[in-house]
C-alpha cells in the first residue's frame, strides 16, 4: 500500500497530512531560524505577531515558516539555513553572508514571534510579500497565508490576490508598520479577524 | 463530563459515515483530514471558518509558492540518518530501517530535498520538557534525524520502533506508535508534515488522529509496509514508506534541485 508504483498514474495519490503535535520543540526549531537576513543588510526587516485560537488565546505551541525573495525579487538558492557542527551535532546557525530566503520559528510561551529578514522584492504581477506556513498542536493540515508590508497603495491595490478581497479581509494580509522597519503581523487562526489563509491549484 | 474512548468511538464513526455519504452522493475523494474534524478535540478552536482562498498557480509562473528552499549537505551531519548513533551509548529498543521515496504528484521523485523526522523512545516518551508521561527516557536516545534525498528520491533512516504513549484528550486515549515527517518539495506549496505509523497497529480504530483521514485508502497511505528486503540481517527490522507530496508545483524542472 505504501509502495507507490510511479509508473502507473492512478496509484500516484497524496500522503495526507497530519498535526506537528505537541512535541516537536527539541526536532524542528532551530538556533537562528528566525534570523534569516544577513548580518548587519539595510533592507532588513523585522516581522512579529501573535497566533490566536477562535478564543483569542495565543498558541504557546505554533510553528511558522516565511519563505521570500530577496529585495530584487530573486528567490534565494542558498542552502545552509541550519548549517551543523559535525563535531557536535548541534547547529552553527547561518553564516550572516548568505540570503537563504527560509527561515523557522516557534512562538514563545506568549504565543508571540518574530523574524528579521530582507524586504521581498516584487515578482510576476504580484505586490512583494512574504509567504507564510503555519503549524500547530490541533492543525491536521498547515495553513499558508502571505505577509504583504504596507506602503506602495498602488502596487498592493493591484495584487491579484489582494485585489480580490473585501477590506477587512485583506487588511488581515497586509502588515501593520511600527517604528521604522518593525512590522506587526498577527495570525487568527479562527473567528473575529480571521486571517485570509489560501490554498494552492 | 468525563469523555470516553466510546464518545469518541461514536464521533469517529459518524464522522466516517459522513464522509462515505458524501462520496455516495458523488463527493470527490478526500485525500486530506478536515481541518474541523472534532473527534480530535484540540483542532476545535485551531481551524479557519471562512473557506480557503483558492489561487491558481497556473496564471503565474512568478509565485514565491512555486519556489522552495533550499539544504544541503552542511545543513546535515553524516549520522544525523542514524537516531541509533547520536549518543555515547545505544538506545534500548528494537532497531528499524526505515526508507521509501519522495514523490512528487507526477510520480517524479524530489530529489536533493530535506527530510526531518522526530519519535518518541521504544517506551513512548519524547525527549521534550513538557512531555510528562511516566515512562522512562532514554540518555541514548533523542530521537531527531534528519537527511537528504537521493537522486531517486529515496531516503533512508535508522532508528528504533517507538511505543505507543497515552495521552489526555479523553480516559484512556492512546497514540498509536508513530514517526513524525517534515517534507520539502521543489515548491512551497507542496510542505508537508504527517506521521507514518507501523502495520497492523491495533490502536488505529481508537485514534481520532489517524482517522481524521476518514478516506480508507488514504488512511492506508500513512501505513509502513514490512519489508524483508530492507531489514538489516542480525540488526535491525526493515519498513517501507514511499511519500507523495500534493500541492501543485511548477512544471518545468530545475536542473540541480
Amino acid at each position: 500500500m505504501t509502495k507507490i508504483d510511479s509508473r502507473r498514474p492512478e496509484s500516484v495519490l497524496p500522503t495526507p497530512s497530519h498535526t506537528v503535535g505537541p512535541f516537536y520543540g527539541h526536532a524542528l526549531p532551530f538556533r537562528g531560524g528566525e534570523d534569516i537576513a544577513p548580518l548587519g543588510h539595510p533592507d532588513t526587516v523585522t516581522v512579529h505577531g501573535y497566533v490566536t485560537d477562535g478564543a483569542g488565546k495565543p498558541l504557546p505551541d505554533a510553528l511558522i515558516e516565511l519563505w521570500g525573495p530577496d529585495p530584487d525579487g530573486n528567490l534565494p538558492t542558498a542552502d545552509g539555513s541550519m548549517r551543523r557542527d559535525p563535531a557536535s551535532g548541534g547547529f552553527l546557525g547561518r553564516n550572516g553572508v548568505e540570503f537563504t530566503g527560509w527561515g523557522r520559528v516557534q512562538t514563545d510561551a506568549n504565543g508571540h514571534w518574530y523574524a528579521r529578514t530582507l524586504r521581498p522584492g516584487a515578482r510576476g504581477r504580484s505586490a512583494p510579500y512574504l509567504s507564510v506556513c503555519v503549524f500547530a498542536r490541533g492543525l491536521l493540515v498547515h495553513l499558508y497565508t502571505r505577509i504583504y508590508l504596507p506602503g506602495d497603495a498602488a502596487v498592493l491595490g493591484a495584487d491579484p490576490l489582494l485585489s480580490g478581497l473585501e477590506d477587512a479581509r485583506r487588511d488581515t494580509l497586509i502588515a501593520a508598520e511600527e517604528e521604522d522597519g518593525t512590522y506587526r503581523f498577527d495570525i487568527r487562526l479562527q473567528g473575529e479577524g480571521e486571517t485570509v489563509f489560501l490554498e494552492f491549484q | 463530563m468525563t469523555l470516553t474512548q466510546h464518545d469518541i468511538d461514536q464521533e469517529i464513526a459518524a464522522r466516517h459515515a459522513a464522509y462515505e455519504q458524501r462520496l455516495a452522493d458523488g463527493g470527490p475523494v478526500e485525500h486530506q483530514p478536515r481541518r474541523d474534524y472534532a473527534p480530535y478535540r484540540s483542532s476545535m478552536l485551531r481551524h479557519p471558518q471562512q473557506p480557503p482562498v483558492t489561487i491558481d498557480v497556473g496564471k503565474d509562473p512568478e509565485l514565491v509558492e512555486l519556489s522552495s528552499p533550499a539544504f544541503g549537505e552542511r545543513d546535515i551531519t553524516e549520522i544525523d540518518n542514524d537516531l541509533t548513533r547520536q549518543h555515547d551509548g545505544e538506545p534500548i529498543g528494537e532497531r528499524i530501517t526505515v526508507s521509501g521515496r519522495l514523490l512528487d504528484r507526477d510520480g517524479r521523485p524530489v530529489r536533493g530535498q530535506l527530510v526531518e523526522i522526530w519519535q518518541a523512545n521504544s517506551a513512548g516518551r519524547y525527549a521534550h520538557q513538557r512531555e510528562q508521561h511516566d515512562a522512562p527516557l532514554d540518555p541514548n536516545f533523542t530521537g531527531v534525524g534528519r537527511t537528504l534525498t537521493d537522486d531517486d528520491g529515496h531516503y533512508r533512516f535508522t532508528t528504533v520502533q517507538p511505543g505507543p504513549y497515552p495521552w489526555r484528550q479523553h480516559v484512556n486515549a492512546w497514540r498509536p506508535a508513530h514517526i513524525h515527517f517534515s517534507l520539502f518539495g521543489t515548491a512551497f506549496t507542496q510542505r508537508l508534515v504527517t506521521q507514518m505509523y507501523f502495520p497492523s497497529d491495533p490502536l488505529f480504530p481508537y485514534d481520532p488522529i489517524i482517522q481524521s483521514v476518514t478516506d480508507d485508502a488514504a488512511r492506508q497511505r500513512l501505513v509502513a509496509t514490512y519489508d524483508h528486503s530492507l531489514s538489516v540481517p542480525e540488526f535491525s527490522m526493515g519498513y517501507h514508506w514511499d511519500i507523495v507530496l500534493d500541492g501543485p508545483h511548477a512544471t518545468w524542472i530545475e536542473e540541480g534541485r
